[in-house]
Parts: C-alpha cells; sequence; structure tokens
C-alpha cells in the first residue's frame, strides 16, 4: 500500500503542476529569481573572498638587518619566527640578493648603480620577509622581534629596521577595512537570502491559500494529513526543480557575459571559469535551497488548513 | 445509530447556535432537518462530522462520543459518511473520475478496485458520458450528480445532504430527491439539511424542525410547516 500510496500522491503532484499552468509558472518564476539571489551571492562571496585574500597578501612586513649580521644569527632568527604560531611564512632573502634585486629595480637609473660601483662594497643588509597568517597578527609578530629573541650572540641587536613600525598605521587600517568588509559581506548574503527565501515563501503560500477550499473537502472526505500534504510537497519538489534549472542556465548566460568585464576588475577572477570549476558545488547549493524552500513552504502553508 | 445528547455550540462572540439538542436517528432512517437559515441546521452537520466541539453534550455514532476520537479515527470515521454540500465541493483541478476516485485512495482502495467501481457509481447518477470533464464543465444538476455519486461510492452507513438543491431549478431537484430516495432504500442513513418546503412535502418523512438552534418539532411523517 505504501508504493500505492506513493505512487498515487506523485501522480497528483505532477497533475496538479501541470494543470494549474499559469500558478506554477508564476511560482517558478519567483522561486528561479530567489535561487538567483543564492547563486549571485555565492559568486559575490567568492569575489570578495579572493580580493580580500589579495588584499592580505600584499601585507608583509621586512626586517631589515644590520650589514655585520652573521648569516647565522639571521637564521636562528628565521627559525624562531617561523615557530610562532602568527607566521604563515619568512622568506630570507641575503646581502647578496639583496643587491641583485636593488640593481633590477633601478637599471634604468644610471647615477644609482654608479654610485653603487663607487662604494665598492654591498650596502644592503639582509632581509626577512614574514607573512602573518592574518593581517591583524602583525603586532604581535612586530612585538615578538622587539625583545630579547632578536639579539646576537654577542647580545647586539642586530637588525637595522622593521617596515613594520613605518608602516604599521596602513596595516591597522587595511586590518579594520578587511574584517568589516568580511563581515559586512556576511550580513549582506543573510540579509538578501532571508529577504529572497520569505518571497518564495509567501508565493507557494499563497498558491495553497489559493487551494483552501479544496484542503478542506479532502479532510472532510477522511484523507489524512500526509495524503493531503503529499501532492503539495511534490509540487513543491518540482518548483525547487525546475527553477534550479532555470536558474543555472541564467547563471551561465549572466556570468559568461559577465566574465571578461569582472576580471578586468577584480585581477585575476574571471566568474565564468570559477562557475564552470565549480559547477558540481554551485549547482547542489541551489538544488538543495530549491527543494528544502519548496518543501517546507508547502508544508507550513498546507499545515495552516488542515485544522479541521 | 446516531444520538444528539443535549448539544449546545456557543461561538466565541456569544451568539448561540445550538441550544440542548436531544434527538436520535435509527439506523437506515431518512431524517430532514428544516428552518431558515440561521436556524442552526449546518452547525449541527459540522459538529457530527467533528468540524467543530459542541460548547456542551455530546455526540454518539455507534456508542462512541465522536469527539473523543483522535484525528486518526476521525478520518476513518469520516469515511463512514458521505457527504453533499449546497455548492457542491468538487475539486477543481480533477476530472470528474479523478474527483470520485480520490474518496476512493483516500480510503485505501485498490487501483482494480477504483477503476471498476468510479463508472458502475457514474452509471448510478446517469453521467457515464461526463467522465473525463472537469467540474467547470459542468451544469449545476450535472455537479450535483457528481458530488452525489463521490458520497456513494465508498458505500457510506451515513449521507449528509446540507441544501443539496439549493442551488438547483426544480427539474434537477426533484431528480436529486429520487436519487436521495433511492439510496435510503438501498440501505443508507440519509440526513437532510434544507428549507425547501416542496422537498419535504415530497418525500413523507420523518423531520426535525429547528428554530433559533433549538428543535420545536420532530415528526415521523412531517410537513414543512403544519
Amino acid at each position: 500500500m505504501f508504493w500505492t500510496k506513493l505512487k498515487r500522491v506523485a501522480r497528483t503532484g505532477f497533475f496538479n503542476f501541470w494543470r494549474d499552468s499559469t500558478v506554477s509558472f508564476a511560482s517558478v518564476l519567483v522561486m528561479t529569481i530567489t535561487l538567483l539571489v543564492i547563486g549571485l551571492i555565492s559568486f559575490s562571496s567568492a569575489v570578495l573572498d579572493t580580493s580580500l585574500a589579495e588584499l592580505r597578501n600584499k601585507i608583509d612586513i621586512d626586517i631589515t638587518f644590520v650589514v655585520s649580521a652573521e648569516e647565522e644569527d639571521i637564521l636562528n632568527i628565521k627559525h624562531s619566527l617561523e615557530s610562532l604560531q602568527e607566521v604563515f611564512l619568512v622568506t630570507y632573502i641575503s646581502r647578496e640578493e639583496a643587491l641583485t634585486a636593488f640593481k633590477e629595480r633601478h637599471s634604468s637609473d644610471q647615477s644609482i648603480l654608479s654610485a653603487l660601483d663607487e662604494l665598492g662594497e654591498n650596502p644592503l643588509g639582509a632581509v626577512l620577509n614574514v607573512k602573518a597568517k592574518d593581517p591583524s597578527q602583525y603586532a604581535s609578530v612586530a612585538e615578538f622581534l622587539e625583545g630579547d629573541n632578536t639579539l646576537s650572540s654577542d647580545g647586539i641587536t642586530i637588525i637595522d629596521r622593521v617596515n613594520y613600525f613605518q608602516n604599521k598605521k596602513a596595516i591597522d587600517k587595511l586590518t579594520s577595512i578587511i574584517a568589516s568588509a568580511d563581515q559586512l559581506g556576511l550580513a549582506l548574503t543573510l540579509f538578501f537570502a532571508l529577504i529572497s527565501i520569505l518571497i518564495a515563501f509567501n508565493t507557494i503560500r499563497l498558491t495553497i491559500y489559493i487551494a483552501k477550499d479544496e484542503i478542506s473537502v479532502m479532510r472532510l472526505v477522511g484523507a489524512s494529513t500526509t495524503y493531503i500534504q503529499g501532492p503539495f510537497v511534490v509540487v513543491g519538489i518540482i518548483y525547487g526543480v525546475t527553477a534550479c534549472l532555470l536558474t543555472l542556465l541564467l547563471l551561465l548566460l549572466i556570468t559568461y557575459w559577465l566574465g571578461n568585464t569582472i576580471e578586468n576588475f577584480f585581477v585575476g577572477f574571471n566568474v565564468f571559469s570559477y562557475y564552470l570549476r565549480h559547477f558540481l558545488e554551485i549547482s547542489s547549493i541551489i538544488l538543495v535551497s530549491g527543494v528544502l524552500i519548496g518543501v517546507f513552504s508547502s508544508i507550513l502553508a498546507v499545515r495552516k488548513y488542515l485544522k479541521i | 445509530m446516531i444520538v444528539f445528547d443535549r448539544v449546545s455550540k456557543i461561538y466565541l462572540d456569544n451568539s448561540v447556535a445550538l441550544r440542548e439538542v436531544n434527538f436520535s436517528i435509527e439506523p437506515k432512517e431518512f431524517i430532514s432537518i428544516v428552518g431558515p437559515s440561521g436556524a442552526g441546521k449546518t452547525t449541527l452537520l459540522k459538529l457530527f462530522l467533528a468540524e467543530e466541539k459542541p460548547t456542551e453534550g455530546a455526540i454518539y455514532y455507534d456508542s462512541t462520543n465522536i469527539h473523543t476520537l483522535n484525528k486518526k479515527d476521525i478520518n476513518k470515521f469520516r469515511r463512514k459518511v458521505g457527504m453533499i454540500f449546497q455548492d457542491f465541493r468538487l475539486l477543481p483541478n480533477k476530472t470528474v473520475y479523478e474527483n470520485i476516485a480520490f474518496t476512493m485512495e483516500v480510503a485505501g482502495r485498490t487501483d482494480e478496485e477504483i477503476e471498476s467501481d468510479v463508472p458502475h457509481v457514474l452509471e448510478l447518477v446517469d453521467l457515464a458520458s461526463k467522465v473525463w470533464n472537469f467540474p467547470h464543465e459542468l451544469s449545476g444538476g450535472e455537479k450535483q450528480r457528481v458530488a452525489i455519486a463521490r458520497a456513494l461510492v465508498n458505500e457510506p452507513e451515513v449521507i449528509i445532504a446540507d441544501e443539496p438543491t439549493g442551488n438547483l431549478d426544480p427539474a434537477n431537484t426533484y431528480d436529486i430527491v429520487q436519487i436521495l430516495k433511492k439510496i435510503n432504500d438501498l440501505g443508507t442513513t440519509v440526513i437532510l439539511a434544507t428549507h425547501n418546503k416542496g422537498i419535504i412535502d415530497l418525500l413523507k418523512r420523518r423531520v426535525v424542525a429547528m428554530e433559533a438552534g433549538r428543535v420545536v418539532r420532530d415528526d415521523k411523517i412531517g410537513k414543512y410547516n403544519e
């Protein structure tokens, strides 16, 4: 009997969807807009994440050592920096490498190059470039460097300068911008998702409101709750699946169209290739959202008229 | 046997729909409940179907108090009762066939039973040619005959008809009354609520007259106004 009932419920659901074509069309359209909002939100958060990550990546601090510092002492400091939890990566740039890089940077400036030649020796100290896991953690890295950890074996500090202290203001500002952009992004995401879900929910509720007399008749001929709710849930699932397919198609067109424009704006992020790369993930999010919205809206809306 | 035992229904706004209604209905009886609009006929039927609860008193069906049943048992009980309404209450998105099949599905009947019984019951009400029509394609009389077929198909013990002829012309009214009589002759209890004088006089069966929520008359073979 279970399979017979399931078959009957599914058949009734399909028939209702098909016969009430105008209502179904309107509901699918609203649901598509909801899912499109959810889809676009996931894109915008990906764009935001990539841009913020890019920005985070750009923040680092350089520790420049005095010319006389021993390589061994520097490598010791590198080692102890690497053991810090906050530190993501420490790169050692030896005096020679620093010089080569300096020369390359100023290859077109003959006066600087000849001044270097006149000096006869390398005036540049070795550098440790430190990247923290999070921009907010540079302060504690800097604190570490101010302590006794960076003294050479003779007890003299070998650090010439740390550019954190020069860039502190800029880093702090950037850190707070990133943090609030993150929070704002999350709040906006939740806000738009909630609004669009409410709109879809209300649309489905209205379609069921139209059927409230029907529901009471079903009740009066002795139909059980599941038997009445079933077909509405099936219709909700069909709304969700149809709207999901439409949304995926629309997203394909939108991202294809926007791909290059956005890539020029946010360096290195192409929404179209992002969409194709994450298609499975995005389509599952949209499908699950669509089906869940459809099913829950139907159950909640029908329940209201089942009290007889 | 159906017993209305001192049933009162008072709504939240203190309007009294029923006051101490007391009578019983024997199996296979044909009873008409008459009275002007607002007399309490429809409320009485709603209470019998457990659509609403009485404020006081109880309604028994085969010595079970209907209002002590749980949801599942109420559904089972409703499957024993066939209902016919003034506004037909057919499911608009279902064909004539599906409207009747739905009640059978609800009662847990098999596909084979449905396929054999639906055409049969439609023949009984003379609608075999309209099987695949939707309700909006039928006339008032035809809709009411579908509703009767739907009420009949599960072979209910009781048929309730609430102003079944209210929206019909005299010819259709006569047809519907004849069908109800036939159903009763075959052994089903029929409870008919109406304020149509012609029907009552034609039927020559028991009449319970109501006014302002009270039973004012109960005659074995009644007329509308005596």
